[in-house]
């Protein structure tokens, strides 16, 4: 342990001169990224679908400033202008209370993204986690975590999301806790299969000779050699999830009326086909484009980074 | 490894699962907190008509005596009475799941079919227009809704053009002539001899089924895309044309037989997608199979229907990869040894 503590003591007195960032981020690395941005936003898809995400997060983040109507986001009514057609002011048209359907999709983006962001927020993290352990040890730990996540995947995750949600009340909440606690299940299976491969190398090897600890093994040396498999998982799964709670809005539990749920503006609206097509029609391109921009991306890191993963 | 080797461990394998499916949905039902008697009730109920009726469903035992009580059940297919059709949730099930295998038993050709055909066209035309084209059809395919793809097609082919019906499983003319039989009704209205049913059935199925495989048909070909790729390039594809082949029998022949084994894997991950979006599509197409009713029971908080809808579709799915796996066992013998290899 001394001899690790005096490497680390040169290792600052050099880097006294240099300023964080270069320290964190040397140039031959910065050059690297440089090179990797370059060659991702050569493909025009995944440019495209970087551009896609790029601005619904930002009308999404935005809402309350970019839509033309935000009042129109909750229980508004103004049944005098219901179910007008596309036209200039409102080039969604207006729903059956007579709310600017515009608006409404600006703010489901937002409900759809915080999803996302919990979802994954939890479930990559968990389940990165047991894949790292169950990996790492193998025996039993490994049958275990293996066994249980074999379990959660025998079922379809929009039907797991239901029942669980079912057994709980129908809330939004409820709805992301439900998708979060069977997500960690991909991610498990993913790293556990990236470490399985990574542990009889030598760099392992030698960090547990040299009595670097578990944590500093799992985290430090062998979680950084996964992260590209990874990355591309999460902008895949990112738009999963939006199709798994649309989906969930849609048939009823997760986003409550009047809230701007996709999934449930799109339910609304069938009632009005196919007069009032608009009111489903709009949500649910909506629903079809960002979820087409977050698989874009993934396709181009898939390419950059040359890994296969299985969504 | 032997083959039968190989089978008898997939099948424990199998049963683990099952019975880990069973202790998820258990918890889900009865630990988590939220009160199936008082939700199936309502708010306007008494606290001692939701403490009777939670009694009545074995709610007041403890926790270990309920899940043995439930695992009894299961195997003799007893699923409890639905707190909303007052039946047997499993003669329920066994009424509404023929509808539900049909829909998905079409939707699986559809997406074999145009899937694979597609992939070999985009295959042998490498970076050509088709393949293009039929890279953004594979995006949009696994980035569309299922429901929102129901809609359009409704529109479209439903509405305006007016091919197809829009919703239901038979038209109401059709549906007191034929009897029930096997519950599939292709199979019933061909028992019936009744031809003009028969046919109004396929059309009731034909716009959901296609619904169905959209998800489906871009992932098929974009596998069966790359595989052909890979084998294209063999050394064996090379001496076959070198002897004089035609091109037909090359492709079709030795390089899809090749380049399968990708495929029927995909499929087995591809017929959860399938049950998970039926839920979707049933919705939107008024189709009454399994998951409408699941989807109802979730609705009214029929606790019962809801553990049953979602055992029957655990076990579906189960199986369903269970038999991959023995096929996949049976093509590809690489995979049995690399089984042994990892005990």
């Amino acid at each position: 342990m001394s001899g690790k503590t005096a490497q680390s003591d040169t290792q600052s007195r050099e880097g006294d001169s240099l300023s964080w960032l270069e320290k964190r981020f040397p140039p031959s690395r910065r050059e690297s990224w440089a090179r990797a941005a370059k060659r991702f936003l050569s493909r025009p898809i995944s440019a495209a679908g970087l551009a896609i995400v790029g601005i619904v997060i930002f009308i999404a983040v935005f809402a309350p400033i970019v839509a033309p109507h935000p009042e129109h986001a909750g229980a508004f009514t103004d049944f005098a202008n219901s179910m007008h057609p596309p036209s200039l002011e409102h080039p969604f048209g207006t729903d059956q209370s007579g709310r600017d359907v515009f608006s409404r999709v600006l703010f489901g983006y937002r409900l759809s993204l915080i999803m996302v962001a919990v979802v994954l927020g939890i479930g990559v993290p968990s389940g990165v986690l047991f894949g790292l352990v169950a990996g790492y040890y193998g025996g039993f730990i490994e049958t275990g975590i293996m066994r249980a996540t074999d379990a959660f995947l025998a079922l379809p995750p929009l039907v797991m999301a239901l029942a669980i949600t079912s057994a709980l009340e129908p809330t939004i909440t409820n709805a992301m806790l439900a998708i979060a606690s069977l997500w960690w299940t991909w991610y498990a299976r993913l790293v556990q299969n990236l470490v399985a491969s990574e542990r009889n190398e030598e760099y392992v090897a030698a960090a547990e000779l040299a009595g670097a600890s578990t944590p500093h093994i799992l985290f430090r040396e062998i979680l950084p050699n996964c992260l590209s498999p990874i990355l591309v998982k999460v902008t895949l799964d990112a738009g999963f999830v939006i199709l798994i709670g649309a989906g969930l809005s849609f048939i009823g539990v997760g986003v409550q009326p009047p809230q701007p749920g996709l999934g449930t503006m799109v339910s609304d609206g069938t009632t009005y086909l196919p007069d009032g097509w608009w009111v489903s029609i709009f949500p649910g391109l909506a629903i079809l484009v960002v979820v087409m921009g977050f698989n874009m991306i993934g396709d181009g890191l898939r390419d950059l980074f040359d890994v296969e993963v299985q969504q | 490894m032997k083959y039968y080797q190989y089978l008898v461990r997939r099948f424990i394998g199998m049963i683990v699962s099952l019975a880990g499916l069973s202790v998820i949905i258990f918890t889900v039902s009865r630990v988590l907190p939220g009160n199936p008697a008082r939700m199936a009730l309502g708010p306007t109920a008494s606290e001692e008509q939701v403490e009777e009726f939670a009694a009545e469903l074995g709610l007041d035992q403890p926790l270990p005596v309920q899940y043995l009580d439930y695992l009894q059940g299961l195997f003799v297919g007893d699923l409890g009475v639905s707190l909303q059709t007052r039946s047997p949730v499993a003669n329920d099930i066994l009424w509404y799941l023929p509808a539900t295998l049909e829909l998905i038993t079409l939707a699986m050709v559809f997406t074999i079919i145009i899937g694979i055909l597609l992939g070999v066209v985009a295959a042998s035309n490498k970076d050509g227009y088709i393949d293009n084209a039929s890279r953004l059809i594979s995006f949009i395919g696994v980035s569309v809704p299922g429901f929102f793809i129901g809609i359009i097609l409704q529109l479209v082919f439903g509405y305006l053009l007016q091919w197809f019906p829009i919703t239901g499983r038979i038209s109401r003319g059709f549906e007191e002539e034929v009897t029930r039989q096997t519950g599939f009704m292709l199979i019933d209205t061909l028992l019936s001899g009744h031809w003009a049913a028969h046919v109004d059935v396929w059309m009731h199925l034909i716009l959901p089924a296609f619904a169905l495989s959209m998800a489906g048909i871009g992932q098929i070909m974009r596998i069966t895309r790359s595989s052909m790729i890979d084998v294209q390039r063999k050394d064996y594809i090379e001496a076959e044309r070198g002897l004089g082949l035609p091109d037909w029998l090359v492709v079709y022949k030795y390089t899809l037989k090749n380049a399968f084994i990708p495929t029927l894997t995909i499929l087995g991950l591809l017929y959860a997608s399938l049950l998970g979006n039926a839920f979707l599509i049933e919705l939107v197409f008024n189709f009454p199979g399994i998951a409408s009713y699941g989807v109802n029971a979730v609705l009214t908080n029929d606790f019962n229907a809801i553990v049953g809808v979602t055992m029957t579709i655990g076990l579906a799915f189960v199986i369903s990869n269970l038999v991959i796996d023995l096929l996949l066992g049976r093509v590809d013998p690489r995979i049995r040894l690399s089984m042994e290899e990892a005990t």
